[in-house]
């Protein structure tokens, strides 16, 4: 008689309790803050046992804790992954989750609408290390087949996109990187677990920067790398040498046959972060592991709100235009009701009428929102690139990375809708 | 029985209750996943016989090496199989034949290795089943040990985890879940 698997907790449940129990030796409830860099030994044969990963347990913490493994623990859960590592940014968890992959000389395709700092570093670091990226359209997800070669090793792509508004048609994308072997790697950093699960799509990495939405509470910058279990790199006919050659620093040991579906997320710790070293302090894995235990209520107000928000924009005067998935009008709203069907987020982008001064001056007058370059705060966080962060660019630069004069971006907060929308009011009005 | 997926009690009664575990293709090489598992076994205080007629009379990790479960000289509650699942339909035959004679109550198959007549063949005997899991996994999942390498183990509980008394950082499995 067929046995049913162990009945699956709820989302909310999971956001709370997974990976987290009482501490064996003290019965302390709330995962302490393991704030010591090391860990010590039972006598030589333990520690000899530790480093060749024969057992379980802590070392040092560069390499985890266990703060920081309740917190990997509690995303693997939420994002339906075999394992994930916990890392010191989302920049950090791109880089290892790409080291882990390539070999110099290697190709990977991305979708180009990303975080400019994802850009950056894929136009940038990525290219000193010799690691080629390929750009591809991710609203039309035929350009990542016309962009795939015989040297590619993975796909990129965001969810929901930043700026906001655009929503990527993860199955077409998925799709394409089965059809040519790779693994799909998805950014899932505006979404949250909550919105949305690239698992769910075919993604075999889930990245995520845990600064934003995942922490929520814009006190802890952290990011993270979650193994989907789903790519076979034994059987995979494109080389990720990595996982299954013969490992030099390990005695030889092949990741891929010892560690089975989580030896990607193995891979990126024992190796990765332990060359690479960016570290997540068990502090900040801390805070943002308090953060998510409320991911689900604060994904569903952030979204609530944005919406009322977006709503009052696209009538206001002084909008030309607003670009948010979530309204019924966007060109991304059928395909958001697909991927992310419980909201699209909260950061989204309107255009000013009077461009570049007319943003320069909502900015500087709003009395509620803040004024800063990050996203995915309980605060309400506003933000006009061209006069920022692509100061630097040409017009024509600008325009391309969606930054054009005219563009303010918001990031919506959870305070009373009506809050935000008078100061929004005021600082539009402002002289 | 349904072997695409285990509930957690039919595991951890199995690995809670066994105490001696013959390693069927168990290799002297310490980058196999065979030694691994051996050695965290060992560590775990499971008696471990490893059987591999290449290696009759050596030894691995301080333990005598059998050619075949047949020469095996005492109970043994769990057969643990790293051979190929072709492999393993043999090996769970000479289990079943010596079943009374050693005392083996459960087949236990390595990540990758699954043969479904196998086991049916095994649970028409009257043993218990285990394909495409690795005991150490298993151990470190339900012990709550495996967490601290990041993986999702899968369980939620309010309960303390089980110390082991010996040393730092060693959980044990409870005897009931």
């Amino acid at each position: 008689m067929p046995q049913p698997k162990d009945a699956q907790p709820g989302f909310a449940t999971l956001a709370i309790h997974a990976g987290a129990a009482p501490d064996p030796s003290t019965g302390a409830r709330v995962t302490p803050i393991y704030q010591t860099t090391s860990y010590v030994f039972n006598d030589v044969d333990h520690a000899a046992a530790l480093f060749n990963l024969e057992v379980f347990g802590n070392i040092y913490t560069r390499i985890g804790g266990p703060t920081q493994a309740v917190l990997e623990q509690r995303i693997a859960a939420l994002e339906g992954g075999t394992a994930a590592l916990a890392v010191a940014s989302g920049h950090a968890a791109q880089v290892l989750a790409f080291h882990t992959l390539m070999q110099t000389g290697d190709e990977f395709v991305a979708g180009r609408q990303l975080y400019g700092g994802s850009v950056n570093q894929f136009n940038h670091s990525f290219k000193k290390f010799n690691w080629k990226v390929a750009w591809a359209d991710a609203t039309r997800p035929e350009t990542f087949d016309a962009a795939i070669t015989p040297k590619t090793k993975a796909i990129f792509c965001e969810s929901i996109a930043n700026p906001g508004g655009i929503v990527v048609d993860l199955p077409a994308v998925s799709a394409i990187a089965k059809k040519a072997g790779v693994p799909l790697i998805v950014d899932n950093t505006l979404a949250t677990p909550y919105l949305c699960r690239p698992k769910e799509f075919g993604a075999d990495i889930v990245i995520h920067s845990l600064t934003k939405f995942m922490g929520g509470h814009g006190n802890s910058i952290g990011g993270a790398i979650v193994d989907c279990g789903s790519f076979d790199w034994l059987s995979s006919k494109r080389r990720y040498p990595t996982l299954t050659e013969p490992n030099p620093s390990y005695n030889g040991m092949r990741l891929a046959e010892t560690f089975g579906n989580f030896a990607y997320a193995i891979a990126c710790r024992v190796l990765g972060l332990r060359d690479i070293g960016p570290a997540l302090s068990p502090f900040n894995a801390f805070l943002i592991l308090t953060g998510i235990e409320t991911l689900p209520l604060r994904m569903a107000k952030h979204c609530e709100n944005a919406l009322v928000v977006a709503k009052f924009l696209a009538k206001h005067k002084q909008v030309e235009w607003v670009n948010y998935a979530g309204l019924p009008s966007n060109p991304y709203n059928a395909l958001a009701k697909k991927i992310c069907p419980k909201g699209a987020g909260s950061v989204f982008t309107f255009g000013l009428k009077g461009g570049y001064k007319a943003g320069v001056k909502l900015v500087s007058n709003v009395k509620l929102l803040s004024h800063l370059a990050n996203i995915g705060d309980v605060r309400s966080l506003i933000i006009h690139p061209a006069s920022t962060t692509h100061r630097q660019l040409t017009d024509e630069q600008r325009k391309a990375a969606g930054a054009g004069d005219d563009v303010v971006r918001l990031s919506i907060g959870l305070e009373d809708a009506s809050d935000i929308i008078a100061d929004l009011n005021q600082a539009l009005a402002a002289k | 029985m349904n072997h695409d997926s285990y509930q957690d009690s039919y595991i951890a009664g199995i690995l809670a209750q066994a105490k001696a575990i013959a390693m069927v293709g168990a290799s002297a090489g310490s980058n196999r996943p065979s030694y691994f598992a051996m050695k965290y076994l060992l560590g775990k205080g499971y008696a471990i016989f490893p059987v591999n007629p290449t290696l009759r009379g050596k030894e691995i990790q301080g333990r005598k090496v059998y050619a075949a479960l047949a020469d095996l000289p005492g109970p043994v509650d769990m057969v643990d199989i790293f051979r190929n699942s072709a492999a393993a339909a043999e090996i769970v035959r000479e289990a079943i034949a010596l079943k009374k004679k050693l005392g083996i109550g459960v087949i236990w198959m390595q990540l990758g290795v699954r043969n479904d007549r196998a086991a049916t063949e095994a649970e028409a005997a009257g043993l218990k089943v285990v394909m495409n899991r690795c005991p150490k996994i298993e151990y470190g999942r339900l012990s709550g040990e495996i967490g601290w390498a990041g993986v999702n183990a899968g369980i939620l509980s309010s309960k303390r985890p089980l110390l082991s008394g010996a040393g730092v950082q060693s959980h044990v499995i409870g005897g009931k879940r």
